[in-house]
């Protein structure tokens, strides 16, 4: 069955407890695809990849990875994926190679062979100068490019990866990014989540939406942006606390006013006519910008609530 | 057909679970080269020996020597060190399945990427018992040696002993990790100690169990190392019989239940 998507769920629930984590998704992801949960803290991303990844038991609902049933098949099944956890949970007592190395023969990889993947592997994420020291003082950009090297070291059809560039610099970020890239080009399948619209935008064919359990969105970036929100936004700032009063001030321009505790944003298909709408109505706003719009307008919209709260 | 498949897919199975626990084991032998830990590892075959010179031969020199139950003869140090020999086995394997093997589970978090890979719990758990146990018949080897040299039993007895003290290594390190997935805090392991210190001194390891209370015999005779003590005895002492083939049975249950304990316990920390 060469069209069965790799990742088939129906219904999927997860929970702790009496705390419902995942609550009853439907997601297919076809090989050679990029996919991507999007969602704030707590929306059941991790939770979801778990289960994708044979190591957490879905609670209901129907789950097929790679045409197999994860409870019975779970060892057949991640013998093919590769797993890049949220927490990197590399071995502290062993070197870089060792890292990739012991955790190829848990895969039943030989010994030789083993060794030839963690020197080519270590020299695709940069860390070949690297290979015979301890992992502890490796930054973090460093001990995620390792984690992620030592989640291809099976040749994984699947590729599975838990916020792969929460935390690190802009620099390591895109690298970690090319990396990805270059994957997809050779045809791995990534399945990836994340909080940043950015990453999603760049790396992600198609992505959904998930907040508190549910799935809220899917479509590919630029759909989800056209569905979702307008063209073009428009932000302001005023150099005052309550920014309620403004609602009023400014109804009827651009399609939809919204107001965050900072700034106020104002959906428009074209900002600068709606800049110059703000000024006619003798408002003075400290600073105005405007900008494409993105992701984050998108969840803002569905949700009411910022994608990264801080 | 499918009768023809069923055995050369269990066949390859099996040896693909056999691959992944020895690579559980090799794991720890890399880690074991990196660290100060060897030093430690090393200082774990003196503890025995101390034993045996002090008390098996100094008190020995008092005692004189000792009719066993069953009207043989022998010196009170023939008489302590295969108990030393199983209690080391004991503590060796405990030392892994207890404390490092908590750590590993709850703080380093090694398992969890463990069970990302196809590796299942019950093969993590073997694989780690496998590095406690090589470590332990590290112990027993040289103990043995020692053993042989004093006089305190033959080289052919010494052989069978080593393989009896594997067993014991095996039941304690099956019974430790069961525990470790049951107990939450460090302190926890402070009680295992004590307990493990009292079973320690009451096995029958410095005087024959005949010798205790009748209710303090009772319940010293269905405690583990009082079992691991008598089989390794009548072993290095030359005197086999049914009854140490009991204990022997006794090992192997309790090492079966304890796995099984600890690897559903795994399964449910590690797959939440
Ligand atoms: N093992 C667990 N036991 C109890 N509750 C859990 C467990 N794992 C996750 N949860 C809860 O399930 C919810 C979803 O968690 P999950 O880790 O899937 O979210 P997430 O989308 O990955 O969030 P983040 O962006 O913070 O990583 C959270 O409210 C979390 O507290
Ligand atoms: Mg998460």
């Amino acid at each position: 069955m060469p069209d069965e998507p790799l990742i088939h769920a129906r219904g999927l629930v997860k929970r702790f407890g009496e705390f419902t984590a995942v609550d009853g998704i439907d997601v297919d992801v076809h090989r050679g695809e990029a996919f991507g949960f999007l969602g704030p803290n707590g929306a059941g991303k991790s939770s979801t990849m778990r289960m994708i990844g044979c190591v957490s038991p879905p609670t209901g609902g129907m789950l097929r990875i790679l045409g197999l049933d994860p409870v019975r098949d779970g060892p057949q099944i991640r013998g093919r994926l590769g797993v890049c956890p949220q927490q990197d949970s590399l071995d502290p007592e062993l070197t870089v190679t060792e890292n990739i190395t012991v955790y190829a023969r848990y895969f039943g990889i030989p010994r030789r062979v083993a060794r030839e993947r963690a020197a080519e592997l270590l020299e695709f994420v940069q860390l070949d100068e690297r290979a015979n020291d301890k992992v502890e003082p490796l930054s973090g950009g460093m001990k995620r490019r390792l984690t992620i090297a030592r989640a291809l070291v099976n040749e994984p059809e699947l590729v599975l990866l838990d916020e792969p560039t929460t935390g690190l610099d802009p620099q390591a970020r895109h690298l970690v990014w090319e990396r990805l890239f270059r994957l997809r080009q050779r045809g791995v399948t990534l399945v990836l989540t994340t909080h940043y619209m950015d990453e999603a935008e760049q790396l992600c064919d198609r992505l959904v939406v998930m907040d508190r359990g549910k799935i809220v969105a899917e479509g590919s970036p630029r759909e989800l942006i056209e569905r979702h929100s307008t063209r073009e936004v428009l932000e302001l700032r005023f150099g005052e606390d309550a920014l309620e009063i403004y609602t009023g001030k400014l109804a009827g321009i651009g399609e939809r006013v919204e107001v965050l505790p900072d700034r106020i944003l104002v959906y428009a298909t074209d900002g600068d006519a709606a800049a110059k709408a703000v000024h006619d109505r003798q408002l003075s706003p400290s600073s105005v910008l405007v900008r494409r719009s993105s992701l984050e307008d998108v969840f803002l919209h569905l949700t009411g609530r910022t994608l990264v709260e801080d | 057909m499918v009768t023809t498949l069923a055995l050369p897919r269990l066949i390859a199975r099996t040896q693909g679970s056999a691959g992944r626990i020895g690579a559980v084991t090799a794991r720890d032998l890399a880690a074991v080269r990196h660290s100060g830990y060897w030093l430690v590892v090393i200082s774990g075959f003196f503890e025995p020996v101390l034993y045996l010179m002090s008390i098996g031969v100094g008190v020995g020199g008092l005692v004189g020597d000792f009719t066993l139950a069953d009207g043989s003869v022998v010196s009170y140090a023939a008489f302590v060190a295969p108990a030393m020999l199983a209690a080391s086995a004991m503590n060796g394997a405990m030392a892994e399945a207890t404390f490092n093997f908590f750590a590993k589970m709850k703080w380093v978090k090694l398992y969890d990427a463990m069970v990302a890979t196809p590796l299942r719990p019950f093969e993590i758990a073997l694989g780690e018992l496998g590095w406690a146990l090589i470590r332990g018949s590290l112990y027993s080897v040289a103990f043995l040696v020692l053993m042989v040299a004093l006089g305190l039993t033959t080289a052919a007895w010494a052989v069978a002993a080593l393989f009896a003290s594997l067993l014991v290594g095996f039941a304690f390190g099956g019974v430790g990790m069961a525990i470790s997935t049951l107990v939450r805090t460090w302190q926890d392991f402070d009680y295992i100690m004590v307990v493990q210190f009292g079973l320690f001194l009451f096995s029958g390891t410095f005087a024959p169990v005949e010798s205790y209370p009748p209710v303090m015999r009772v319940i010293v005779e269905v405690t583990p190392l009082y079992q691991a003590v008598e089989l390794i005895r009548d072993l290095t002492t030359g005197r086999l019989s049914w009854g140490s083939l009991g204990h022997a049975a006794y090992l192997v249950v309790v090492a079966v239940i304890g796995l099984a304990v600890a690897a559903r316990r795994m399964n449910r920390i590690l797959c939440k």
